[in-house]
C-alpha cells in the first residue's frame, strides 16, 4: 500500500471498552452484595447504632480521643523538634542521646509503652510524695505512651525537613553575621515547614487512630467507651460500627484540614 | 569601607588530607586579588577558612587590624565565642559558587535580612539602601521576585548585593561564575568589575583568567595547599616564574570550559 494514500483510510482506535465495563460491573456487584448482607443481617441492630451514635458516653469518648490526639501531636512536635536539634547540634553526647531515644521509643510497640506507663507503680511505688497510682491516671499513662512514642517519629520527620534546606544557605546566613541558632530559626525552620507539613498531616491521622490502643488500659477514648458499652449489651458489631463511623468522620475532617494547611504553606 | 586582609600560616586538614599547608597572603586596602589554581588546590577552602566557616587547624586571619577567631588578652590568645566570630565575619562579605540565596525570601528580603536582623538597623532606611544596591547590580525591577524566578546570573547579582548590604571591608568571591551558563557569566563579572573600580578590597577565587588579567592587581597561583606564585596580575599571567603556574595556565587556555566543569 502506498504511504501517500493512507490518509484516505479510516483509523479504528482500540478501546478498552469491554474490559473496563466488565471489571467495573464485577466490583459494583461485589460491593453491593457485601453492603446488602451487612445491612440486612438479622444479627445487626440498626436501632442500637442509632441509639448510641450520639449518646453521652460515645461523645465523651470522641472528646477524649481528640484531646489525646492534639496533646500527643503538640508534645510530640515540641519534643521531636528538641530531639531533631540535638541530632544536628554537633555535640556527640547530644547526638547519641537523641539517637538512643529515637532507637528505643520507635523500637518498642506503642501498646507495650502504654501498658508500661499504666503499670509504672510496680517499678516506682511512689513519685516524690505522691503514690504513683494517683499521679499516673489512665489518661496520663495514655498521654505519656502516645507522646513519647510520637516524639521519636516527629524527630525524624523534622530532621528530614531540616536536611531538605541546602546547607549553603546556612553558610550564607553565617557570612552576614548570624549565629547558628539565628540561622536555624530564620532560614532553616521556615523552609523546612513546607517539607514537614504533609508528613505531619499523615502523622495526625496515624495518632488519631493510634489513640484506640489506649483502650487496653481503659483510657476513656472512643474505643474504650464502645468496648464498655458492648461489654454490657453484647452488641459488639453495632458498637464497633459506631466507633468506625466516628473514626472515619474525624479522619475525613483531618484530611480536609490537611489539604487546606498544605495549600496555605505552598503560598 | 577600605580594609586590608592578612593571612599567616593557614593550615587545614580533613582527616589525613592536608588541604591548606601554611598559606600566607597580604591584601592591601582597595586591592583586588585573584586566586587561581587547579581543582582541589585548596582555593575554596582558603576562603572558607578566612571567614571561619571552617575551623582552622592553625594560622591567623586579620581584617582591618582585627584578629578573627581569637581575643588577645594578658599575653594569651583566647578562642572567640560564636557571637564574637559572627561579629568579626561582618567585616567580610562572601559570594558563593552556588549563590546560596535564601529561597523562601524575595530578592529584596535577601538583601535586607542581614542589616535588619543582625545589625538591628531601621527597616525603612535599610529598604531604601537595599533597593539602591539592587539597582546598582541592575535588578531594581526584580526586587520582589523569589530566587527561583531569577536566572543564575541574576541570583548571583542579588547575592553580591546581599553581601554588600553589610558594608564589609573585604569581599570574598568563591568561584562566582563557575555555576553559571556561559552567556550569564558576563553580567556577573561586570558587577564585580564595578566594585573593583569603586575601590572595594576583593579576593576572588576564579577560573576566569581574562577577568583576572583585566581586573586583578595581584594574581596568586595556588597548588597542593600552598601559594606557589604571587605577583602583579600581568606578570604572573604572561611570564610566570614557576613551571607549575605556566603548566596550569597553558592547560586552562587550551580547555577553558573543561576546567569550569571540573569545579562543579
Amino acid at each position: 500500500m502506498m504511504l501517500d494514500t493512507l490518509h484516505t483510510l479510516e483509523i479504528v482506535r482500540r478501546r478498552g471498552f469491554l474490559a473496563r465495563w466488565g471489571v467495573g460491573a464485577v466490583l459494583v456487584a461485589l460491593v453491593a452484595w457485601l453492603v446488602f448482607t451487612v445491612v440486612t443481617s438479622p444479627n445487626l441492630d440498626w436501632v442500637v447504632i442509632g441509639k448510641y451514635f450520639l449518646s453521652t458516653p460515645i461523645m465523651e469518648g470522641v472528646g477524649t480521643t481528640l484531646v489525646l490526639t492534639f496533646a500527643t501531636l503538640g508534645v510530640g512536635l515540641v519534643l521531636g523538634a528538641v530531639l531533631a536539634l540535638m541530632r544536628q547540634s554537633g555535640n556527640p553526647v547530644a547526638i547519641a542521646a537523641a539517637g538512643g531515644y529515637i532507637w528505643f521509643f520507635r523500637g518498642v510497640p506503642l501498646v507495650v509503652q502504654i501498658v508500661f506507663w499504666f503499670n509504672l507503680s510496680l517499678l516506682f511505688p511512689t513519685l516524690g510524695f505522691a503514690s504513683t497510682n494517683e499521679v499516673i491516671t489512665p489518661f496520663l499513662a495514655a498521654m505519656l505512651g502516645l507522646a513519647l512514642h510520637e516524639a521519636a517519629y516527629m524527630a525524624e520527620i523534622i530532621r528530614g525537613g531540616f536536611l531538605a534546606v541546602p546547607r549553603g544557605q546556612v553558610d550564607a546566613a553565617l557570612t552576614i553575621g548570624m549565629t547558628r541558632a539565628t540561622a536555624t530559626w530564620t532560614i532553616v525552620l521556615p523552609q523546612s515547614i513546607r517539607v514537614i507539613l504533609p508528613a505531619l498531616g499523615n502523622q495526625f491521622i496515624l495518632i488519631l487512630k493510634g489513640t484506640s490502643l489506649v483502650s487496653v488500659i481503659g483510657g476513656g477514648d472512643l474505643m474504650t467507651r464502645a468496648q464498655q458499652i458492648y461489654g454490657q449489651n453484647y452488641q459488639v458489631i453495632a458498637l464497633l460500627l459506631v466507633a468506625t463511623g466516628w473514626y472515619l468522620i474525624l479522619v475525613t475532617v483531618a484530611g480536609i484540614g490537611q489539604r487546606f494547611l498544605e495549600r496555605w504553606a505552598a503560598s | 569601607m577600605a580594609g586590608g586582609l592578612r593571612l599567616r600560616g593557614l593550615r587545614k586538614s580533613y582527616g589525613d588530607l592536608e588541604v591548606l599547608r601554611g598559606v600566607d597572603l597580604d591584601v592591601e586596602p582597595g586591592e583586588v586579588v585573584c586566586v587561581i589554581g587547579p581543582s582541589g588546590s585548596g582555593k575554596s577552602t582558603l576562603l572558607r577558612c578566612v571567614n571561619h566557616l571552617e575551623v582552622l587547624d592553625g594560622g591567623f586571619v586579620q581584617v582591618d587590624d582585627v584578629l578573627v577567631g581569637y581575643e588577645p588578652r594578658d599575653g594569651k590568645l583566647y578562642e572567640s565565642s560564636e557571637r564574637e566570630v559572627a561579629q568579626a565575619r561582618l567585616r567580610m562579605g562572601m559570594v558563593f559558587q552556588q549563590f546560596n540565596l535564601f529561597s523562601h525570601l524575595t530578592a529584596l528580603r535577601n538583601v535586607t535580612l542581614g542589616p535588619t536582623k543582625v545589625l538591628k538597623r531601621d527597616p525603612g532606611e535599610v529598604d531604601r539602601e537595599a533597593r539602591a544596591l539592587l539597582d546598582r547590580v541592575g535588578l531594581a525591577a526584580h526586587a520582589d521576585k523569589l530566587p527561583a524566578q531569577l536566572s543564575g546570573g541574576q541570583q548571583q547579582r542579588v547575592a553580591i548585593a546581599r553581601a554588600m548590604a553589610m558594608k564589609p571591608a573585604v569581599m570574598l568571591f568563591d568561584e562566582p561564575t563557575s555555576a553559571l551558563d556561559p552567556e550569564l557569566v558576563g553580567e556577573v563579572l561586570t558587577v564585580m568589575r564595578g566594585l573593583a573600580e569603586q575601590g572595594m578590597t576583593m579576593v576572588v577565587v576564579t577560573h576566569e583568567i581574562g577577568f583576572a588579567h583585566d581586573v586583578a592587581d595581584t594574581v596568586v597561583f595556588m597548588d597542593d595547599g600552598v601559594v606557589v606564585e604571587s605577583g602583579p596580575a600581568h606578570q604572573v599571567l604572561t611570564t610566570p616564574t614557576s613551571e607549575r603556574t605556566a603548566g596550569f595556565l597553558a592547560h586552562v587556555r587550551r580547555h577553558p570550559q573543561k576546567e569550569n566543569d571540573h569545579a562543579q
